[in-house]
């Protein structure tokens, strides 16, 4: 595993007004890997991903992308360095055509006769987005909408991918397909993955690493398998 | 039958204009959710840009020899100084407020109004400016209707402005990041498109759309005036209003509507209440379908 992390979060804290959504969390990703942070509903874990993505402004701490600073940057300089987060709700753009979705994820590029390759790309992954093209994002069923969100961002040729509850409504077999595409993306492009759930099982099973968070603190960081062994966290996040 | 066909030309030719100015409101409500109440001014900046070129031409001999030339030039130019002033309005207006209240940038927008109103008329006086007579010569007669050369410029030139709007908005990349931008700010900065970049550009083509009205206007009633961004604004308002705020074909629509009863009204009714029917129309909106004509509908037209 190479030394320098690719994303670095040293202590931070931030949140919505005067409550601190996060009280110095520190973790680290290195390139390559699928690392988890699992936690229950309101632990802070979408603040997480909001905060590295300039969205909720940081109170105190660091965060370092490629070993460079990147609190403070503005959210939409991120994506152009190879950070691209696929968020909560995925947030497809529910007028604009599933192909116009994707351009939008490619948006700040300059290599534009790449594009069309890329999308074929995408179109391969995911071919029911192919069948809906002309359609108007908001006709996807929720399932799709979460296709079109990890494709969108795949259009931004991402470096570190933060996916924020890819799970989250979807029937266990729409699951179970979007973890394949997650691996597959990770394996066959090395696109590093920040992965965010709620569903902690699977979440798990595809992870290298995990850590664990609660009300803004990372109170547990391990090997994915030694967490799914891990008694406490059988018990609190896997229903045993 | 023939007065009310006259009347639909005239109707139309006005409904083009109060679209062309709506467009600007409807968009701008559209990515930021703001009434921008200085709109108006930029119809007026242009109206008087285009004089002043005009005039500056007529006085070099140009406009004789190269009238087409002329006026595309003051058009273009028109357009490109008041998209200009447009997005130094929202730098310095709206910019600055962009996480504040909506009511602050509503009054911001009303003293940018003021203010552009005042420093047209410290810098261009109080009286009218008449423009140059050249193209409202000449006119085609079917029986007793008349279609005057300068309404057919209008129409044509309206027409395909509208034409290319759609076109930007809906085909082209920078269209669809401003429709995008509109339905999800949050989403489109993570995808590394920048709102302030997307706002700045919306703010350009809603002025230069207005700027472009604005010179039809003074070709077509002869001259400008200071204040003259005033009741044409709140006409393509209620008209944005009418089409359902944030709709671009809407605002198209609407302006049509409200340029079309105006004339109507004033042959049929009393021409002295010309300036009424607009406002009886956006009160009748505000009051049995505040969401306009085309608010509801979840389809592809909205910004």
């Amino acid at each position: 595993m190479p030394n320098q992390p690719i994303l670095e979060l040293k202590n931070v804290s931030s949140g919505y007004g005067s409550i601190d959504a996060l009280k110095g969390v520190s973790l680290k990703v290195f390139p390559g890997e699928i690392v988890t942070m699992i936690g229950a509903n309101g632990a802070g874990k979408t603040t997480t991903l909001m905060t590295i993505c300039g969205i909720v402004p940081i109170k105190a701490g660091e965060i370092y992308y490629d070993g460079k600073p990147i609190h403070g940057c503005e959210p939409d300089t991120l994506a152009p360095k190879g950070l691209c987060q696929v968020p909560e709700g995925r947030r497809i753009f529910p007028r604009l055509k599933v192909e116009d979705n994707l351009e939008m994820g490619a948006f700040f590029r300059k290599d534009r006769q790449n594009m069309e390759k890329d999308m074929d790309h995408v179109f391969d992954l995911f071919p029911v987005l192919k069948e809906r093209r002309k359609q108007l994002g908001g006709t996807l069923s929720g399932g799709e909408q979460q296709m079109l969100a990890i494709g969108r961002a795949l259009m931004s040729k991402p470096r570190l991918l933060l996916l924020d509850e890819p799970s989250l409504g979807l029937a266990p077999l729409i699951v179970k397909r979007i973890f394949e595409i997650i691996h597959e993306i990770n394996h066959r492009e090395k696109t590093t993955i920040l992965l965010v759930e709620q569903n902690a099982n699977i979440a798990l099973q595809s992870a290298s690493r995990g850590y664990v968070l609660e009300t803004g603190i990372i109170i547990m960081s391990d090997d994915a398998g030694a967490l799914l062994q891990n008694p406490k966290i059988r018990k609190a996040y896997l229903g045993e | 039958m023939e007065f009310f066909i006259q009347q639909t030309i005239n109707g139309l030719t006005l409904g083009g204009i109060y679209a062309l100015i709506a467009l600007g409101y409807t968009m701008v409500y559209g990515i930021i959710q703001l009434i921008n109440f200085a709109h108006g001014e930029f119809f007026a900046a242009g109206g008087y840009l285009g004089v002043i070129l005009l005039s500056f031409l007529v006085s070099r001999g140009y406009l004789e020899t190269h009238p087409w030339l002329c006026l595309g030039g003051s058009l273009v130019l028109a357009m490109a100084y008041c998209a200009a002033l447009a997005m130094a309005v929202e730098k310095v207006a709206y910019k600055p407020l962009r996480f504040a209240s909506r009511l602050s940038v509503l009054l911001s927008a009303l003293g940018m109004s003021i203010f552009l109103q005042n420093g047209l008329m410290l810098t261009q006086g109080v009286y009218d400016k008449p423009y140059p007579s050249i193209f409202s010569h000449g006119n085609i007669e079917f029986g007793n209707i008349t279609v005057s050369y300068l309404q057919i410029i209008i129409l044509v030139a309206t027409v395909s402005l509208l034409v290319l709007l759609n076109i930007l908005v809906f085909k082209t990349r920078i269209g669809k990041a401003m429709r995008a931008t509109a339905q999800d700010k949050v989403m489109t900065s993570l995808l590394g498109i920048s709102s302030n970049r997307i706002i700045s550009i919306t703010f350009a083509i809603g002025a230069a759309l207005a700027a472009a009205a604005g010179i039809m206007v003074g070709l077509y009633y002869g001259s400008v005036r200071y204040d003259m961004g005033f009741v044409p604004g709140i006409k393509a308002f209620a008209a944005a209003v009418l089409g359902g705020i944030g709709n671009i074909t809407g605002a198209m629509l609407g302006g049509l509507i409200i340029g079309m009863v105006e004339i109507y009204g004033a042959g049929y009714i009393s021409g002295q209440y010309k300036d009424v029917f607009a406002f009886i129309i956006l009160i009748g909106v505000l009051y049995f379908r505040p969401t306009g004509i085309m608010g509801e509908n979840i389809d592809d037209t909205r910004i």
